[in-house]
């Protein structure tokens, strides 16, 4: 054979310039990889589509209510008596828990003109999501909704007055049609 | 597997061919044949055999149940009640599965407090103790999303409280929970990826055991006496045929306890609400999870106040996940230098009065946190009513042995004894306004936050504590010793 010794000269700059290129083109890759198996898990687009429901008014008995699920999540729509209206704005906002008057609870129709008969409010309890009673079982102390989860008791404007939850119903978001005979409601 | 020599000797040629390829049988073999095992094992130590019945239990079954499960909202409740009713043997196959994941919570809890009382979690067995941990959060998780799958109504309830509860972590809460979700609530995007993940997860759990067992083996098994092995020919025996016969008996003993719920008894474990198909509109009076997640759920509870910038309903979160998380750093709190408490007489009662600490977690879990535990005194009727429709109630209060509670410019509250007084004074005052029914007594929810306490105090407080002030017994000189003192001397036995 032969008697020729190679010499190899290392580069220890251009070695580590690879290894931290290769390094990071890897975990570029790997996260860029993660992200649509970590987005799949997001609500689908039909999901997302199904977000928004218009319901009438116009059939909701004086003193009750209709129920509907938007993308799985109940809201109530009710129909408040004369004497459920007196009572919801007699109150005085600071004394509550989450101080919040009659009036800013509700959404103004085309015109500009406010409509208390009807109050649109979510329909999961805001301590721990059970969905409250209300008219025609059980109205809970303050005439509005009730909780049997953990005993929650809500007035006739949503609002939380007894109980654990620490928020009033959230009031989604909604409007009137243009002659105000229904409310479409999104999440 | 085994930080053992080997004692595995292939017989024929096949057997030496194999090995010299794939040496597998003297994995098993040193493992599960020769391994020598500390010979004073008792029945507490044949838990971990009876999980791993357990595991493969609900393999086969939840395999099996998944052949005719549908995991769609609209089909799932009622391909459940299809393989009740319609599904050759698919009734004794789901009351398998379903009592199955209690006798395995069962299970698991005895082999847990096992390794709590013989100190099995301190060195060297800290990574076999964590890998348990997590084996039994994985367990947790399985089962929670298990019991989704029936979507019954405590099914959808429960996962509704459930997950709400990630909604409590500040500002990212709300999103996190929509992405488990998959959608604004809970529907048929969670009970799809549910299912795939409870399919999932018992895998995971199966290699971890395969890492706890590697763990344990490293170190050896840890035994009664808490005292190492000094000498292998004196203190151990092989593993076959003396622990696979002592497992195996106590196995059956089990499986007979299990028979029993299977056959007389397979719904008393489970919620009847569960038998009605899952209702977004309509939450259950009561929801509360599955018996083995109870004491988690009391502690869950137990949090009603604001601790610091804390809201209370993420301090329940934290709680709850801080009752599990504590057990990871449990072989960091132990001071004591003596793992078994069979020398530990004053650690021996707190760790009694821990066993009732998770119990009565257990039982204030189960119960309404309003519900009275005490009773101080007998139900009154409280009304509640406005001076302007009743001048004259304070008059009629007095006048009825009524007893005013408190009394303002406009309002007046009167509790009652009797029923009739309440009807009597309604009539006088012209009101009809309802009565409501006031207990009077010590409630559940003091009794769940005084329990709370008392189960962080015992990890946080009382066990690093007792390792520095409490005097231990004398240790036997070797596991040998300990076996030949109790057969030899009748003191020793008493003193057992």
């Amino acid at each position: 054979m032969t008697d020729e010794t190679y010499t190899e000269t290392v580069d220890e700059d251009r070695r580590d310039f690879i290894h931290i290129a290769a390094g990071a083109a890897v975990a570029g890759g790997a996260g860029a990889l993660a992200w649509p198996f970590i987005a799949q898990m997001l609500p689908a687009l039909d999901t997302r589509a199904a977000s928004s429901l218009e319901v009438p008014i116009t059939d909701i008995p004086e003193g009750g209510e209709i129920r509907v699920l938007i993308g799985g999540k109940p809201f109530f729509i009710r129909h408040r008596t004369a004497a459920e209206i007196a009572a919801a704005e007699s109150v005085e906002a600071g004394d509550l828990p989450d101080p919040q008057t009659d009036e800013e609870r509700l959404v103004a129709r085309a015109d500009g003109t406010l409509n208390p008969a009807i109050l649109v409010v979510s329909g999961s309890c805001t301590h721990l999501g059970c969905v409250p009673v209300g008219p025609g079982s059980n109205t809970g102390e303050f005439g509005g909704w009730y909780c049997p989860c953990h005993g929650s008791h809500y007035d006739t404007s949503g609002r939380i007055r007894k109980g654990p939850a620490p928020t009033n119903l959230p009031v989604p978001t909604y409007e009137y049609n243009a002659d105000g005979s229904a409310v479409t409601i999104s999440l | 597997m085994s930080g053992h020599e080997s004692t595995y000797k292939p017989g024929t040629g096949i057997e030496k061919w194999i090995d010299a390829r794939l040496p597998i049988v003297r994995l098993v073999h040193d493992s599960f044949v020769g391994f020598p095992v500390a010979k004073n094992l008792n029945y507490w130590w044949t838990f971990g055999a009876i999980l791993a019945v357990c595991l493969v239990t609900q393999i086969i079954t939840g395999i099996v149940l998944a052949m005719h499960y549908v995991p769609h909202v609209d089909m799932a409740f009622a391909s459940v009640e299809r393989i009740m009713r319609d599904v050759e043997y698919g009734w004794l196959i789901r009351y398998i599965h379903a009592n199955g994941a209690s006798m395995f919570f069962l299970a698991v809890y005895i082999h847990m407090f096992r390794g709590l009382y013989y100190g099995s979690y301190k060195a060297p067995r800290e990574i076999s103790w964590i890998l348990g941990v997590i084996i039994y959060l994985l367990m947790m998780g399985t089962a929670f999303m298990g019991y989704v799958l029936p979507w019954g109504q405590m099914s959808l309830h429960g996962a509704s409280v459930i997950t709400n509860l990630i909604g409590a972590i500040p500002l990212v809460g709300e999103q996190i929970k929509i992405w488990l979700q998959g959608a604004p609530s809970i529907g048929n995007a969670t009970l799809n990826r549910f299912f795939s993940l409870h399919y999932l997860l018992p895998f995971m759990i199966a290699g971890v055991v395969i890492l706890h067992i590697w763990a344990f083996h490293t170190t050896g098994n840890n035994n009664p006496t808490g005292v190492d092995v000094k000498d292998e020919k004196k203190d151990t025996v092989p593993f076959h045929p003396y622990y696979t016969v002592k497992d195996g008996f106590a196995i059956i003993v089990f499986l007979m306890i299990f028979a029993g719920f299977v056959f007389y008894a397979p719904n008393v474990l489970g919620h009847a609400d569960n038998y009605i198909e899952g209702n977004p509109l309509k939450t259950p009076a009561h929801i509360v999870p599955e018996w083995y997640l109870l004491p988690f759920y009391a502690i869950l509870r137990a949090i009603t106040f604001d601790i610091g910038p804390i809201p209370a309903k993420l301090g329940g979160v934290i709680a709850m996940f801080g009752a599990i998380a504590v057990l990871f750093v449990l072989p960091w709190l132990d001071t004591s230098k003596v793992r078994s408490l069979r020398y530990r007489p004053l650690a021996r009662q707190f760790f009694l009065g821990f066993v009732a600490v998770c119990l009565l977690l257990g039982v204030a879990g189960a119960s309404n946190p309003d519900d009275i535990v005490i009773k101080t005194g007998e139900d009154t009727l409280r009304y509640e009513v406005s001076l302007e429709e009743a001048p004259e109630a304070l008059a009629v209060a007095e006048a009825h042995h009524g007893k005013i509670v408190s009394s303002n410019s406009e309002r007046v509250i009167v509790d009652f004894a009797h029923y009739e007084d309440a009807v009597e004074f309604a009539e006088a005052s012209g009101t009809t306004a309802e009565a409501t029914v006031k207990h009077h007594g010590l409630t559940w929810l003091p009794v769940a936050q005084l329990l709370t306490f008392l189960y962080f105090a015992y990890f946080l407080i009382i066990i690093p504590l007792l390792g520095l002030i409490e005097r231990p017994k004398d240790e036997p000189e070797s596991i040998a010793d300990s076996i030949h003192k109790s057969n030899g001397s009748a003191d020793a036995v008493a003193a057992e």
